[in-house]
C-alpha cells in the first residue's frame, strides 16, 4: 500500500455538515457555499428530482476531493484516483434515484459507490449486491423527522470516529479503505468492534423502525 | 422465514467495506436478500464508511468539475425490483444463470451432488444437494467456511439450521451435519480452504471433486 507517500490534506472542518438545521431550502439560486450547516440531503434530492446541476456541483467540491483521498488510501494512484472520483461523482448524478436520505446520508451513500468503484480498480473478487428491497413509505416524499434522524446519526458516527484513540481511528479507516482482510478483521486485533457496535445502535433502531 | 443463524459482525464489517472474498460475499448478499436484520445491519456498517470517507481530503484539477458536468447524462429512471420468481434470490440466481433447475450438478455419490460456482481464487463457492435424513460425510475445515440453507435444513451437534440460516465453521469445528427428513436440503456453502473429509470420501479425490 502507498497510503504513506501521499500528502493529504486534512479536511476543512468548517465544510463537514454538522447536524441537520431543521427542514429549509438548501437550493436558492445558482449562487451556492457550503457552511458547516450545508444539508447534502437536500442538495442530493434537488439532484435527484430536479436534476439541480448547482446542486450536484456542491456536492461534487465537497465529495470528490474525499473520494479521490479515499481511493488513494486504497492504494490507487493520484492519477487514476482523480479520473475515478469523476467517474463516482458522474455515478451519484446517474443513480440519483437510488437514494433515499430515510435511509443513509449523501456520505453513506457516496461511500457505497466509492467502494464499488475501488473493487472494480482491483479487477479481482466481485461483490455481488444484495437483492434489491423496496423499503416501506414514499422514497420521494422524505419525512422531514427521518431526515433530520439519518443526519443526526451521520454527525454522530463522525464526531465518534474522530474520537476514537488514533491507532484505533486508523484501524477502523484501513478496514473502510479495504486495507484489512476479511481474516484481520475477524481478529478484531485492535478494531474497537465494540465501540462501533454501540454507535451504530442507534441507527440499527432508527433503520428498523423505518423498515417495519 | 424465522432467521436464526445470521452473519456475524466481522463478516458484515467486511462485506461492508468491500473485502471479502467474491465467495463469500455471494453467501453474504444472498443471505441479506433473505434476512432483513442483516441488511440493516450492514446498512449501519456503511454509515461508518460514510464517516471515515468525511475524514481525509485529496485536492482535484482545476477543470475537474467541469469536466464532469460536461459528462452528465441523462439520469437512470427509477424501476420495481422485479419479484423473486424462485427458490434462489437474485445474486445467487445471477451465478447459476437462472433457478434451481439451471444448476449444473454434479454426483459426489450416496445421492450428495454439488455444483461449483465461478468465483475468484482465494476462496471458492459451491451449491450442495442433501437428500434428505442423509448425513453429510464427516468433514473438518482448514479455513473458514459458511453454509446457507436454501431449502431444507440440517442440524449438527450444536444447532438447527433452517432456511435462510447461515452456518460459520473454521478451523476449530470438526462436525457432522445431517439434513432433515422431509425436503432435500440445498444450501451455498462458501470456504477459503479445501475441506477434508474424514470419511466416505478418501483425501485422495479431493482434487478432483474440487471440495
Amino acid at each position: 500500500m502507498m497510503s504513506h507517500a501521499i500528502a493529504l490534506q486534512n479536511p476543512d472542518a468548517a465544510d463537514l455538515p454538522r447536524a441537520y438545521a431543521g427542514p429549509k431550502q438548501a437550493v436558492q439560486g445558482r449562487r451556492l457555499a457550503a457552511t458547516d450547516e450545508t444539508d447534502w440531503a437536500a442538495l442530493m434530492v434537488a439532484v435527484r428530482d430536479r436534476q439541480d446541476r448547482a446542486a450536484f456541483a456542491m456536492l461534487f467540491r465537497h465529495f470528490a476531493p474525499r473520494v479521490k483521498a479515499f481511493l488513494m488510501k486504497s492504494g490507487t494512484e493520484a492519477a487514476l484516483a482523480e479520473d475515478c472520483a469523476q467517474d463516482v461523482l458522474a455515478t451519484v448524478w446517474q443513480k440519483a434515484h437510488l437514494f433515499d436520505p430515510a435511509r443513509a446520508s449523501v456520505g453513506t451513500w457516496v461511500f457505497t459507490i466509492a467502494r464499488n468503484r475501488r473493487i472494480d480498480i482491483a479487477r479481482r473478487d466481485r461483490r455481488p449486491e444484495p437483492e434489491v428491497l423496496e423499503w416501506g413509505g414514499d422514497v420521494h416524499e422524505p419525512d422531514q423527522a427521518d431526515l433530520y434522524e439519518a443526519a443526526q446519526d451521520a454527525a454522530r458516527l463522525t464526531a465518534a470516529l474522530q474520537s476514537l484513540p488514533e491507532a484505533q481511528r486508523a484501524l477502523v479507516a484501513r478496514a473502510f479503505y479495504g486495507e484489512l482482510s476479511h481474516r484481520e478483521i475477524a481478529s478484531e486485533t485492535g478494531l474497537p468492534l465494540g465501540t462501533i457496535k454501540s454507535r451504530i445502535r442507534l441507527a440499527i433502531d432508527r433503520l428498523r423502525m423505518k423498515m417495519s | 422465514m424465522t432467521i436464526t443463524h445470521h452473519l456475524s459482525d466481522q463478516l458484515l464489517i467486511a462485506y461492508a467495506a468491500g473485502s471479502l472474498p467474491e465467495a463469500f460475499s455471494l453467501v453474504a448478499a444472498t443471505h441479506v436478500s433473505l434476512c432483513d436484520d442483516c441488511r440493516i445491519r450492514i446498512e449501519a456498517y456503511e454509515a461508518i464508511g460514510g464517516a471515515v470517507l468525511e475524514t481525509e481530503t485529496a485536492e482535484m484539477g482545476e477543470a475537474s468539475l467541469e469536466a464532469c458536468l460536461a459528462r452528465l447524462g441523462q439520469p437512470d429512471t427509477p424501476h420495481r425490483p422485479a419479484p423473486r420468481r424462485g427458490l434462489l434470490p437474485s445474486p445467487l440466481a445471477d451465478y447459476v444463470g437462472g433457478d434451481l433447475d439451471k444448476v449444473r450438478w454434479r454426483s459426489l455419490g450416496m445421492g450428495v451432488r454439488q455444483a461449483i460456482l465461478p468465483t475468484a481464487k482465494g476462496a471458492s463457492a459451491r451449491l450442495l444437494y442433501i437428500p434428505a435424513g442423509q448425513g453429510v460425510p464427516d468433514h473438518g475445515h482448514r479455513g473458514l467456511e459458511l453454509t446457507l440453507v436454501l431449502q431444507g435444513a440440517f442440524h449438527d451437534a450444536r444447532a438447527r439450521f433452517g432456511p435462510g440460516d447461515v452456518e460459520i465453521a473454521d478451523e476449530s469445528d470438526e462436525h457432522t451435519p445431517v439434513a432433515e427428513t422431509g425436503d432435500a436440503c440445498i444450501c451455498l456453502a462458501a470456504t477459503d480452504a479445501p475441506l477434508r473429509f474424514i470419511s466416505l470420501l478418501p483425501r485422495l479425490l479431493q482434487p478432483i471433486f474440487r471440495i
